[in-house]
This record gives structure tokens, sequence and C-alpha cells, in this order.
């Protein structure tokens, strides 16, 4: 309160304000509504209320079999979509105790970077559009253009692409799908350096992130933290490294790690993450290229039980038309128990929690989704910091609103 | 020296029919007014999921909406034309677009993005309102999940073909009073 | 040495004896069930205890088991050893007539709107929370809308042709 000015009590100045900072807010990029009181600019308590994009996907989940489940874990983290279809396919897997060839694993792991890349892509521009440096979003907007048109080669949509299936790929990648991922490698880096540069030592640009919204290593492993918020607070828990899933252990990388985990942490980690991903991505391209002859026709596990055959195959031979039928019916054998699997989405760890009673649809299915466990920390982040900070703390956080609600 | 490029590809809005004289031209009021309204539509993107990204690629560089008109995303209900929904309505987020309908001012238009906002979508559940037309009414319906940017300019194109062939008069008709009081709407 | 789950669950059956059943190990996860008046204990001596650190909550939901007499609703704590990279889950079961659980939120800051999220869903009552109530649903709602005797489709529509759509 403002203590050096003496005030007569009950005056207007000695009152706190109610600001709703509402689910539609152009700031907010997503539906979040915030309540918050304030003294001044100063923001004294928060309170968040979500559930306003809640699609109750969980409760769906009971009534549709495994591979109608895809769509609806596109929709979580739809600014990396392929990350959650993948993630939500390896625990299938898990359950069914399928082992996948490593041309699989590499091909997913190219997908599942060009994914993570698109979604840091969203929310680095957009923390710059938030301290108002509007053209980095405008530069970096047109490589997640290619990184669509590289889904688009591969399972024909752009955003939510329900791609891959249990066991695979649906396809094998084309020989377009490889030009415009070497397309990629190649310009992709000089925009990242340039965006890098216009951003990471500007001085209005960290006099507007550093300090803001810091949280502690300790406090952000109570809350539940995951993913880059958490790194960038200091711990270096990533789940490729942890447990590798999809050969990730094949892969030479570093985790970035920040220190304070405020803004300026956060962004820098997702920086660094992006060039860690583009290295990843060269060494999952090369392996690929290693396979010769049969080899590198191979894009699915050999699971007739479970992977859809191919389209010429069902109209003219009998065996896969009657594994077509079963595996579309749900006629097929699901053995019963419960598996837990994560992976390392854009935002943290993403696991599924699947329970199977051996009928056709799963009895129940939770997604242990990262934001909504981080985001609960907001309140406590931005306590005592100003509006503008406040907003550049949201931003930061990479709320994808979809992933909030489920 | 680079050469000159020339945009040849471009189409002007041409200059409605009237008498031209030195220094004056009559026309009809309406045709003038339906031009410029159309060449200038002030969206409100009402982004709340996968749909909001999709606006975004339409928004950016590639698929620019800006030369529809659009350059200018108003965030303000009181300043925008056209309402777009982009996105699952959830029912908890039913009574705020109805707001935000309400706080727009004539002439005013809406359109649903995405599957989700014309009909509920793939949602089909207890939680998600199963299409925003059961709360305010809708102009053109863009489906697609989420539509392509093709898809999203060509929904805008539609909306500027309705402001052209509106008139001045429908938002003092009986027909559009009708209209607003079966969605319960003054 | 590495910290197996042999070594947790002989740790867990020295500290607590027999209250603790249904040991398993589906896809080599240590699963456990254990009577509700001693979650909250159990939590805190894996939390505290030196070598089995488990100091990270990954999930908590529940599930409804309509057909268990007595013990309808399971609550499901997914803990994390982050030192040594171990899992863990543990289930306690409650009656649906009387859900109360004690809340985890005194160990774990981030348990607060997971509980709140069970709560919603499934009406599981925790006790010491500091604010239970709903968090994803409409405020309104009377019902709990993840048990099985309810649907999932939106009631009220008239235009979905049941027989159409398999309903």
């Amino acid at each position: 309160m403002s203590d050096h000015i003496l005030l007569p009590e009950g005056s207007l100045e000695k009152q706190t304000t109610t600001l709703n900072l509402g689910p539609t807010h152009p700031a907010t990029h997503g539906v979040f509504q915030n309540i918050l009181e304030m003294d001044g600019e100063r923001i004294l308590k928060a309170t968040s209320t979500v559930g306003y994009i809640h699609r109750a996907f969980e409760k769906i989940a009971e009534r549709k079999p495994l591979y109608q489940i895809t769509p609806l874990t596109d929709r979580l983290n739809y600014c990396s979509s392929p990350i959650n279809n993948m993630g939500w396919h390896i625990t299938c897997e898990k359950l069914l105790g399928l082992s996948l060839p490593k041309r699989v694993d590499y091909l997913r792991v190219i997908i599942m970077e060009l994914a993570r890349i698109s979604d840091h892509l969203i929310c680095n521009s957009i923390v710059g559009v938030d301290t108002g440096a509007f053209t980095g979003f405008l530069y970096v907007m047109q490589y997640r253009e290619l990184i669509y048109e590289i889904y688009e080669e591969i399972c024909g949509s752009r955003l939510t692409t329900n791609i891959g299936r249990i066991g695979g790929f649906e396809r094998n990648f084309t020989n377009a799908a490889f030009e415009k991922l070497e397309k990629f490698l190649a310009e992709y880096p000089k925009t990242l350096k340039e965006f890098d540069n216009l951003l990471r030592r500007n001085r209005i640009f960290m006099e507007r992130t550093i300090g803001c919204g810091p949280i502690s290593g300790e406090r952000a492993l109570n809350y539940g933290f995951t993913g880059p918020n958490l790194r960038a607070a200091g711990v270096d828990y990533d789940v490729r490294v942890h447990t590798p899933y999809s050969s990730y252990e094949d892969f030479n990388f570093t985790v970035p790690v920040g220190t304070t985990g405020d803004c300026y942490d956060r962004f820098l980690v997702r920086q660094d993450e992006m060039w860690q991903s583009i290295e990843i991505i060269k060494q999952a391209y090369q392996k690929v290229q290693e396979f010769k002859g049969a080899e590198a026709k191979v894009y699915h596990a050999n699971a007739p039980a479970w992977y859809l055959p191919e389209k010429k195959d069902v109209y003219t031979k009998m065996e896969a038309l009657i594994y077509h039928f079963k595996i579309v019916m749900g006629e097929t054998e699901m053995p019963v128990g419960e598996v837990y699997q994560s992976v390392e989405g854009g935002n943290g760890e993403l696991g599924f929690y699947l329970i199977s009673d051996g009928g056709r649809t799963p009895y129940r299915l939770h997604f242990r989704r990262p934001c909504f466990i981080y985001y609960q920390a907001y309140p406590e982040l931005i306590k005592g910091s100003m509006l503008s900070d406040a907003i550049i703390t949201m931003s930061s956080l990479n709320l994808i609103a979809g992933e909030l609600d489920a | 020296m680079r050469p000159v490029q020339y945009n040849n590809t471009v189409k002007f809005a041409g200059i409605p029919e009237g008498y031209m004289g030195e220094g004056y031209m009559a026309t009809n009021f309406e045709k003038v007014v339906s031009l410029a309204r159309k060449n200038s539509i002030w969206p409100l993107p009402f982004a709340t999921s996968c749909c909001g990204i999709e606006f975004m690629a339409t928004a950016a560089s590639h698929y620019d909406i800006a030369r529809f008109g659009s350059e200018r995303m108003s965030f303000s209900p009181r300043q925008c034309d056209l309402l777009m929904v982009m996105g699952t309505i959830a029912k908890k987020m039913g009574p705020i677009v109805k707001q935000v309908y309400l706080q727009m001012a004539e002439p005013r238009w809406v359109l649903a993005m995405g599957a989700c906002a014309c009909s509920g979508g793939i949602f089909d559940s207890y939680s998600v309102l199963q299409g925003i037309d059961q709360i305010i009414p809708v102009d053109v319906y863009i489906p697609g999940c989420p539509p392509r940017p093709e898809a999203v300019l060509d929904g805008v194109m539609k909306i500027q073909e309705l402001v052209n062939a509106e008139g001045l008069r429908r938002r003092n008709s009986d027909q559009y009073r009708e209209l607003m009081e079966s969605y319960g709407i003054q | 040495m590495a910290l197996t789950n042999e070594i947790i669950k002989n740790r867990l059956v020295e500290k607590f004896g027999d209250v603790l059943t249904a040991w398993g190990e589906p896809y080599g996860m240590l699963t456990f069930t254990a009577p509700k008046e001693m979650n909250l204990r159990i939590i805190q001596f894996l939390f505290d205890d030196e070598e089995l650190q488990f100091r990270f909550l990954t999930d908590l939901q529940a599930v409804h088991y309509p057909d268990n007499k007595g013990a309808q609703l399971a609550v499901v704590y997914h803990l994390h050893n982050l030192r040594d990279n171990v899992r863990i889950r543990f289930k306690v079961f409650t009656d649906i007539q009387n859900p109360d659980v004690f809340s985890a939120t005194a160990v774990f800051a981030g348990a607060n709107w997971m509980e709140r999220e069970t709560y919603d869903f499934y009406g599981v009552n925790f006790v010491g929370h500091p604010n239970l109530i709903r968090v994803l649903n409409v405020d309104e709602m009377d019902y709990f809308p993840m048990r099985k005797e309810y649907p999932v489709e939106e009631q009220t529509r008239v235009d979905k042709d049941d027989e159409m759509f398999g309903r």
C-alpha cells in the first residue's frame, strides 16, 4: 500500500481493486480467467479459474476403441499434436507388448522433434509479441508452415495430425517428405539464429523478463512442474533421458537447464531446446538413411492384430480383409491390465494412465497433463508483481488451453 | 539492378456505377457504404482452441488475411465488425460468447470456424455446447477440423459477399428483430 | 545399490505390515493397495525416507468400480523418485457413500488441483483440502460426471438420431 503518503482511513487509495482478467483477453493465449486483487498496478492476490474449454476427453475415451482415441489426443496440446499421438501409440504398444523396428523409432523421433520445435516456436514468439516484438512472430510462423508441409506429406493434415498407427506409421515417408525435411534443416537454423539475435541479448527484452515470475527448483518440484518450466528452475528432469522411449537413448543431445526459473530463463531453455532438437533431427535423419534395401521400406511393426493393413491388401487379400474388419470393429484380444507411460511433450511429462478390462474400449483413461499441474502455481508466481509482468509470466509458461482442461 | 516486378494480379475494387461529372459523382449510397464495409472488416478473433492456431497461421504472412482488409484484429467487441468464433465453446464459456456478442455494435456478423463452433464437432459430451448457433445467430459456417487457411479465407470472402448484399435497412427490419428475439436478444 | 522394487516392498512391509495388499508389478511398476486411513502416512513415509525419497507426485486420480461393494471408488497415486528413477503406484479404495480420503496437499502443493479435479469428476471428498470446489466443470453442476452411471452425450440434443449414431 502507499505507506509513505499519510492517508485517512477508509479512503479509496487504501482499498484494493478487483480486476477480472477474463476468459476472453487478447493477451491470455487461451481461455483462462484470473480474478486479481490489485493495489494500483501491483497484484496482491490472484485466483485462477479454468474449465472454459472442458471437453470431457476422459469420459469420451471410455467409449472409443484405441484407434479412435488418437484424434482426441491430438487436441490436448494442439501446438505439438504429433507428440501426443506418438505418446498414445507408445502407451498402447506397451499395453499390448509390441516392439518396434529401429527405423520406425527413428522416424518417430524426427516427427516428435519437429513437433517440439513447432511448439517452442509459438511459445517464444508469443513471449516476444507480449513484450512488443511482433516481427519475430511473423518471421518464425513461416517455418511452422514448412513443418506443416512435412506433416502433410505423411498424414495429410496440418495441425491436428492423427499421425501414425499402433505399431508405426500409416505410410512410408516419401522422397518428397525427405526433401522437405532437408529444406527445413537447411533454412531453419538461419532463421532461428536471426530470432535469437533479435531477443536473446536485447536490453529491453532482458529488462522485461529477468526477475519476472521466478520459482525455485524445490517449489517447482513440489508443485509437480515438468518440462521447460522445471528445467528453467534448475532441475534437469527430461523424460527422454530418464525413461527413454522410442530409442531416444541412441541420440546424443544435451538438456538445457536454467537457474532462477524466471521468464528469461524459460525463454532461453526453449531456445536451446530448439537448437538441440535440430541436432537430434539431423542425427535421426542420418540414421534413417543408413538403412538400405528391404530395411529401408520398413515403416511399421509386424503386428497384424493391431496394425491396420494397407488398403490395397484389404481389397485383394482375404487375411488382410479379416484383420481389417476385426480391428475396426474391436474384436481383437485386448489384454487386461493397467499401464502408465509418459513422453516428453512440449510442456513436460505428458502421461497416459490406461486401465483396460479386456473390452474394446478402455475402462479408464487418464491424461496426466503438464499444463494443468503447473498452472496451479500461477497465483504464487505473480504475487507482488505488476500486471504486465503477470501477462508475460502467463505466456512464458506456455499454457495451452486444450491441454489444461482436457 | 533488381528488375522491377509489377504485381498485376491485384484486383482493384471497382467504382460503383453512377453519374460522374467534374468534381462530383452521384451514386447509390448503399453501394458506396457496402464497398467500404466489405473491404475493411475488423474481426474479433474469439479463439479458444486448435482453430485459433490455424487462424494465427491465416493471419501470418503465408496466408495473409490482411489483404482482405482485416489488418487490425480488434480485440474489443465495441470496435469490431465480425465475431470469429474459433474453437470449442464449452457450456461454461457460452454466457461469455453471448455477452461479447451483445457488446458488439450493429452491423455485426458472426463466423463460426471449425466443426466445434458449427455443431460441437467430435466432442459429443455433456460439457460442450453443440454449436454456437444455440446461443447466437451465425452468418457463415466454416467446417473443418481445423479448416485449412484457404477455407478460412473462403469463409471471409463469403462474409464479404454478405456484407456487400446487405443494404442499409436490414438491421431495422422486422425479420431481423424476429431473429434476435428467437435468440432472446433485444 | 540401485533401488529395486524388492527393496521398496520390503521397506514398506517392514514399516506398515500386512495392511498393504494386492502387490503387483504390471509393466514394471510396483503397485499396491492401502487402506484409506493410511494414505497420508504412506505418502509422508515415502517422501521423508532417505532411501526411498519419492518426492515427486506424478499423478493423482480416481477410478470408479461400480461393482465392488464397499470399495467403489479407487484413488490412485503415482509417485516418482527422481534421483534413482523409480516409479510407484498405490491405490486406496473407498466406499461411494462416504468417500472421504485424506488430502495430500500438506505434502505436495501440486496435489491441490489434482484433488479438485478428482472431486469434480468422482465426488471424492478430500479431508483437509484448502479449497475443495469444482475446477473443470460448471460450478452449478450437481452430479459427478465421470461415474459410470452417467452418459457422455449431451442429453438435451434433439437433432442427433440415436439409432444412426449408435448410442
